[in-house]
């Protein structure tokens, strides 16, 4: 597997199978629990083979965009952000502590790479429609706008105003990945994808764990529509282990 | 003469011409007096329908992408519903935009509390770097709008209100002008309460100010102003909460003793409907209850 280079932070690539190490920098054990691990493969796919943005790019305006909204457990994403090179590894150690740009809940104006703040639930998706708006105006039509949510975020009544629009408006810059890891309290019948479909969007449900699955997910063409990716993994609940991965190459 | 939300509309679409990076954002309201602005410019006038999260969150999206966002509903819509958006999509994302909001504190009279923000400068307040005009007429709702929207990447607060002084005044965005001079105490007008001010402090010995940017507060004009009366007596007649600005006169009045008295909108709801001047009597804001409650406050 390929990475992109590093900011010379490390002096080899960082692959998929480095990422439990790094997190162990931040949470002090090797092994992590479903809940924490639950967007790790989709981040790792999209800032590997699919986002179009570097540590050389990271403020380029015409540089796709991955907005953070679901702020808790950013673990994983601090993990993928300091592999891929936006900032030192040797900052994940400092993870929640005063003198540290890494909280709990992720701070755009502290974190490199980072494109939003977040922590409260249901801001991502509104901030993200008017990114795309924004690219829009400009004329600046070709990059992606990603946001990713989680399934009990999608609670919040703003998504729902997003969503709604962002389809009646044919966004298609726009690409939300919703992590499901069934830790909504009431669920979503007929399934989180089917919310996104009425409102006219693109919609595809893989395996969260599925690197390949959630490649071709998220690389499918959606013409004149915003894209969402239901990515499904163990329910928040699961008590075990989580599955091993065969790390990549 | 047209009224503060008209001109916000042709200001706002002639600006649009001018500044490329200029975008608008509706919830529904105002939408008509955007009409030959979404004509010409169909990808910055963006109308999310009643959707006032969206409205604001959608503003700072635009900002984060590079574009100056004009945010635009009525006040209770714009600033109290939606607040945590204005908190977070601007401020704690460090970008910033202008918001424009209309109705005010009691410019619907019959539409009720729902559709009344008296709070809304004191909930910014809360929250840092926002600068807040208040005109007192249309032509000065021009031109701080033209300032807001040209204010680089500040965030602006502009609230504009069927309620207007009968002349215009030079506003410049930042000073408190004085409109009238004397040595008995000083009155400190905030945008449309000027005429009735005015009015209730005729032949009174009282320097009165105008003041249309009341954030951040012109502490050093209000210092000049006290400094030449004979006693540092303070009222500032605002057409919000009453006492959102006393806190700002306190501290520009920290190193000399002084009394403030605050005068606005309570908080009590009137649950009554009716027109614009029974909701100023009501509140205790037309000239001559003004008059008794600054005369008795000057006369202790």
């Amino acid at each position: 597997m390929t990475s992109t280079p590093l900011n010379g932070t490390t002096a080899h690539d960082t692959g998929f199978g480095e990422l439990p190490h790094l997190m162990s920098l931040m949470t002090g054990d090797e092994k992590h629990g479903p809940a924490a691990t639950s967007t790790l493969d989709a981040l790792w796919v999209l800032y590997d083979r699919v986002l179009r943005v570097s540590p050389a790019t990271a403020e380029d305006p015409a540089r796709d965009r991955f907005l953070l909204s679901k702020g808790h457990g950013p673990m994983a994403y601090y993990a993928v952000l300091a592999a891929k090179g936006f900032f030192p590894t040797a900052w994940l150690p400092g993870f929640g502590s005063y003198d540290s740009p890494l909280g709990h809940h992720p701070d755009r104006v502290l974190v490199p790479g980072a494109e939003i703040g977040s922590g409260s639930l249901g801001h991502g998706l509104p901030l993200a429609v008017g990114t795309a708006l924004g690219l829009r105006a400009q004329d600046c039509t070709d990059p992606a706008v990603w946001v990713l949510i989680g399934d009990a975020e999608l609670d919040e009544g703003s998504n729902h105003e997003a969503i709604a629009y962002a389809g009646a408006a044919g966004l298609s810059r726009l690409h939300t990945l919703v992590v499901d890891n069934t830790s909504s309290s009431h669920g979503w019948r007929g399934g989180i994808a089917s919310r996104f479909e009425a409102a006219g969007w693109s919609a595809v449900t893989v395996d969260g764990r599925d690197h390949e699955a959630l490649y071709a997910a998220f690389t499918a063409p959606h013409p004149g529509r915003p894209h969402v990716v239901v990515a499904r993994v163990e329910a928040k609940e699961y008590s075990g282990e989580p599955k091993p991965k065969a790390a990549a190459a | 003469m047209d009224t503060m939300r008209e001109r916000f509309a042709s200001v706002t679409t002639q600006l649009l011409d001018e500044d490329p990076r200029l975008a608008v954002v509706l919830a529904d309201i105002g939408v008509d007096g955007f009409r030959s602005a979404l004509e010409r410019h169909p990808t910055r006038v963006v109308n999310v329908g009643i959707r006032e999260q969206l409205l604001v969150g959608v503003g700072g999206g635009l900002a984060l992408a590079g574009m100056r966002p004009v945010v635009h509903t009525f006040a209770s819509f714009l600033v109290e519903r939606p607040f945590e958006q204005v908190k977070l999509d601007f401020g704690h994302q460090d970008v910033g935009g202008v918001l424009v909001s209309a109705a005010g504190s009691y410019d619907w009279p019959a539409g009720g509390f729902t559709h009344m923000a008296p709070g809304d400068v004191a909930l910014l307040d809360t929250l840092d770097g926002w600068t807040v005009h208040v005109p007192g007429h249309p032509d000065e709702a021009g031109t701080l709008l033209r300032q807001a929207a040209a204010a680089g990447d500040d965030k602006v607060y502009v609230r504009l209100s069927v309620q207007t002084n009968a002349t215009p005044r030079p506003v410049d965005g930042a000073r408190f002008l004085t409109v009238r001079e004397g040595t008995g105490g000083v009155v400190v007008a905030v945008g449309p309460m000027l005429d009735n001010v005015l009015a209730a402090t005729e032949g009174l010995d009282a320097t009165v100010l105008y003041a249309t940017t009341v954030r951040p507060f012109d502490a050093a004009a209000l210092r000049s102003a006290v400094a030449g009366a004979t006693a540092a007596d303070v009222v500032i007649v605002e057409p919000y909460h009453e006492g959102t600005s006393t806190r700002h006169a306190n501290d520009a009045l920290e190193q000399v003793p002084h009394r403030v008295l605050g005068l606005g909108v309570g908080r009590r709801e009137l649950r009554r409907y009716g027109q614009l001047d029974e909701h100023l009597a009501g509140q205790g804001l037309d000239a001559r209850s003004l008059r008794e409650r600054i005369t008795g406050f000057l006369a202790r």
